[in-house]
């Protein structure tokens, strides 16, 4: 009779090991630091990265399985949502709005952490953060076609979507979310997973992703709510894996902890100027409300992050730097933001508007210390001149902040009624910033900072003109040939919703598809 | 009959995005796999240069010696987009599923011969790593080929050699135990019969053009690789030997390889396709590296067939050949 040896049982987390980790071996034919030439030049010490605590157990074949019912149930709702003319369902147009500033400013950096995941997979020595970031590589490729396939939809029927992937490139606005991540991406790979694996989807996702998704539930988008939610379960790895990151890399050596609250203190202001985009969006430019920016960051940030923060401190880290400086802001910045894009929304891919009196009343109640006294006689005024004829729209270029590249709105802290310039020399050229953390981040890395492609220097330098344009025949006008470089419709992608296409078909196809006319 | 459902009409204003339309030069509504893949790489206006990599913009062509008019023109025969990948992936997998447990279910294994189960495991367990290895090279080529089509296909195709790679230690485990893991690792990194395929991998871990790498990797070594261990020795020689149930559970990596391969050959295809210089690079790479796989596999296959190794080796070439041909190459 045949003698059973029993087999050594493996538990589930020895199991996951000889599955990753137990795949990796040393190399002999070719040297270490050849084979991972990136991990040494930022100076993080990684002794043993067996260290590694992996965040999450999920093997490949468990993954396509999952992964698969999520996109199968996900593209049936797409499907559906397409096919019922879902769009009409919106509380009202002005909301398709903040789908169009999801498309062009979001969803590209989607792709980019793509790519970004990949290469720092590929960097790092050690197979277990290899493999959670080569998956989430993989994530990210998922989340910007979902996002693609499912907007794809409102690009249809609606402007401000048309030509998304040249104005994330191009687009004064829109060159606030791209720089952050190239920022990010040409960056070591170290500070690359502390800036987007801890504090952008760790700390701060919570304030762009959530808002997003929120508002599109609130405000009857079944077509973004429903990638937002299949998303979630993603992101919840993607988190875990960025706070695995933190705590490893201060666990590993001492030495690493001062680099690590920089680049920390960096990437949460960094990232904080990106919501900028958010914050207006959350408190002007969603018909049915969730809550408010401030709302949002006292809870996310504040008391969320507060507590993190609280938990980090055994590893000698503090709160980022600049929380003081934001907690200053958060009466005034998505304000701020709006004015701005009311001024300029002649360039602008999405339409902007005046809040009605139901909506200050709401920022009234919201903003307390701030919106009577320093925002509601700006737009009684301008909706006054409007109503006589006389609506405003800057066409003079701002100043951009050569580190954050949104432009000069924001205040003094302590004085919301005087701009905030900063600015620095060097090799004999002025740079200017919109705060004393941008200026500290340029003085910091001033050789990588320079290269910034602003787009009103490159406007002024005659870079945003359509071939064969001459810029000195007689009537020139400028702003209409940077319109059409950018390929942004004058009259149908920007200016005033009042008055636009979309809002005028969408009433007349909402009309069509409830009533009998 | 026909049940004429009616639902509301309305017009759209136009089909699909500008990017794909320009494209195109018509707007018309395209296929997901178009519609998430075309164009989508940044192309210009990049900010800053990479700091690990100052000579170079964020994405360059001058990472590879390849020159292409249009890099969207490396398309994936298969269309795969996120969706349509996890979905047949999700499928293979619970084929594999069902050929893992009706395996362990009937007590296959102790069934096989002992000679094929000990040639089994000599020969699968130490290709976990080559598997680990692909992985690590189709993350560079992700990360650093220029154009979105040949990035997003290579994060699948890292991921799937992940995915082998725990197949093969599940079939390790299955076949043998934890320490037949541990005794092929000892002898892929000791053992002289895998030195020149060791050696071989980790060369290839220093490759910087991602082209390069897509044909020392993708084209050349799994070119062999899978044809000579997955479709010869397992399929033909060990299933002839009583070892079928073995062919059970590596049918996942042998259905891998043929629909891989369309992908591998369109690429390599167009960029040989696009002149002639592309078409020497590509060669003289392949002549670089070839007979090193070649010679590299010879002793692997040894393990399994012994003497008959350089006679299923010059078949398996021969095959590749024709390969080669087709795409415009020679071995």
């Amino acid at each position: 009779m045949d003698m059973q040896v029993a087999k050594k049982k493996l538990g589930l987390k020895e199991k996951y090991q000889v599955m990753t980790r137990d795949l990796d071996w040393t190399p002999t034919y070719q040297k270490m630091e050849d084979i991972y030439p990136y991990v040494q030049y930022e100076g993080i010490k990684i002794h043993d990265w067996d260290r590694w605590e992996d965040p999450f157990r999920l093997t490949m074949d468990a993954y396509w399985k999952y992964q698969a019912e999520k996109e199968k149930k996900l593209y049936a709702i797409i499907d559906a949502y397409a096919q019922n003319n879902g769009h009409l369902n919106v509380t009202d147009a002005r909301y398709i709005n903040t789908v169009k500033l999801f498309l062009t400013g979001v969803s590209p950096l989607e792709y980019m952490a793509h790519r970004g995941f990949a290469h720092v997979g590929r960097a790092f020595p050690g197979p277990g953060p290899r493999v959670a970031c080569l998956m989430q590589s993989l994530d990210e490729m998922r989340h910007f076609q979902t996002q693609v396939h499912a907007i794809s939809n409102y690009n249809k029927y609606y402007n401000g979507f048309h030509d998304f992937r040249k104005w994330h490139d191009r687009v004064w606005y829109l060159s606030v979310p791209k720089s952050f991540f190239d920022d990010a991406i040409t960056a070591g790979p170290f500070e690359f997973i502390v800036a987007i694996g801890f504090s952008f989807e760790y700390v701060l996702t919570n304030l762009l992703f959530v808002p997003f998704v929120s508002g599109a539930a609130y405000n009857g988008d079944m077509g973004t709510m429903a990638y937002g939610f299949s998303a979630q379960s993603d992101e919840a790895r993607h988190m875990t894996l960025g706070l695995e990151v933190i705590k490893f890399i201060l666990e590993q050596d001492p030495a690493n902890l001062p680099i690590v609250q920089r680049w920390i203190d960096k990437w949460t202001w960094r990232g904080y100027r990106v919501l900028t985009l958010v914050a207006m969006m959350m408190d002007y430019m969603l018909p049915k409300r969730t809550m408010s920016w401030k709302e949002a960051w006292e809870i996310y940030f504040e008391e969320n992050g507060g507590a993190l923060f609280r938990d980090l401190a055994r590893y000698g880290i503090r709160m980022p730097k600049c929380a003081e400086t934001i907690a200053f802001e958060k009466d005034h910045l998505s304000h701020q933001a709006w004015c701005t894009f009311y001024n300029y929304t002649a360039a602008t891919a999405f339409h902007t508007w005046l809040p009605n009196e139901d909506e200050m009343q709401w920022l009234s109640a919201k903003y307390p210390d701030s919106f009577d006294k320093y925002y509601r006689p700006r737009f009684d005024f301008w909706r006054e001149q409007a109503a006589k004829g006389n609506r405003f729209y800057n066409t003079t270029l701002p100043m951009l902040c050569q580190t954050c590249q949104v432009p000069l709105f924001f205040t003094e802290p302590g004085d919301p009624t005087k701009i905030c310039y900063r600015e620095t020399d060097y090799k004999g050229m002025k740079y200017h910033f919109c705060s004393d953390h941008c200026k500290e981040i340029f003085e910091h890395e001033p050789e990588k900072y320079v290269q910034a492609w602003l787009p009103v220097h490159q406007i002024y330098q005659g870079n945003c003109f359509p071939e064969g344009t001459d810029p000195t025949a007689e009537g020139f006008d400028p702003l209409k040939a940077v319109l059409q470089w950018y390929n942004i419709i004058h009259g149908r992608d920007n200016l005033d919703f009042e008055g636009s296409e979309d809002q005028r078909n969408f009433a007349a196809w909402r009309a069509q598809a409830t009533r009998n006319v | 009959m026909q049940i004429d459902l009616r639902t509301v009409t309305i017009k759209p204003l136009r089909q699909t995005f500008d990017h794909i339309a320009r494209y195109l030069g018509t707007d018309k509504p395209v296929s997901r796999y178009l519609e998430g893949s075309l164009g989508i790489q940044p192309k210009d206006v990049f900010h800053y240069r990479p700091t690990w990599d100052p000579e170079h913009e964020i994405f360059d062509v001058r990472r590879t010696k390849i020159r292409m008019k249009d890099w969207d023109a490396l398309k994936d025969p298969r269309q795969f987009y996120y969706g349509a990948y996890t979905s047949a992936r999700a499928r293979q997998q619970d084929t594999a599923e069902a050929n893992f447990d009706f395996v362990e279910s009937r007590g296959l294994v102790e069934t096989l011969p002992e000679d094929v189960r000990q040639a089994a495991v000599a020969l699968l367990v130490p290709l976990r790593h080559v598997a680990w290895g692909a992985n690590m090279n189709n993350a560079a080529v992700c990360a650093y080929a220029y154009g979105g089509m040949t990035a997003q296909a290579a994060i699948y195709q890292s991921m799937d050699q992940l995915g082998i790679a725990q197949y093969l230690t599940r079939i390790g485990l299955l076949l043998g135990d934890v320490e037949s893991l541990a005794a092929g690792k000892q002898a892929w990194t000791n053992d002289p019969v895998w030195q020149p395929l060791r050696r071989y991998v980790e060369d290839s871990f220093v490759v910087k053009d991602p082209f390069e790498l897509h044909t020392v990797q993708n084209l050349v070594l799994d070119g062999l690789l899978y044809p000579l261990v997955y479709d010869t020795i397992i399929d033909q020689i060990f299933a002839a030997r009583g070892g079928a149930a073995i062919a059970m559970l590596t049918q996942f990596m042998t259905q891998w390889s043929a629909e891989t391969r369309k992908w591998v050959d369109a690429t390599m295809k167009a960029i040989v396709a696009e002149s002639e210089e592309n078409r020497t690079v590509v060669q003289d790479w392949v002549d670089a590296w070839l007979p090193r796989a070649k010679e590299a596999l010879l002793p692997v296959a040894a393990i399994a067939v012994s003497e008959q190794a350089p006679a299923l080796l010059d078949e398996v070439m021969e095959g590749f050949a024709q390969r080669l041909a087709k795409i415009g190459l020679s071995a």
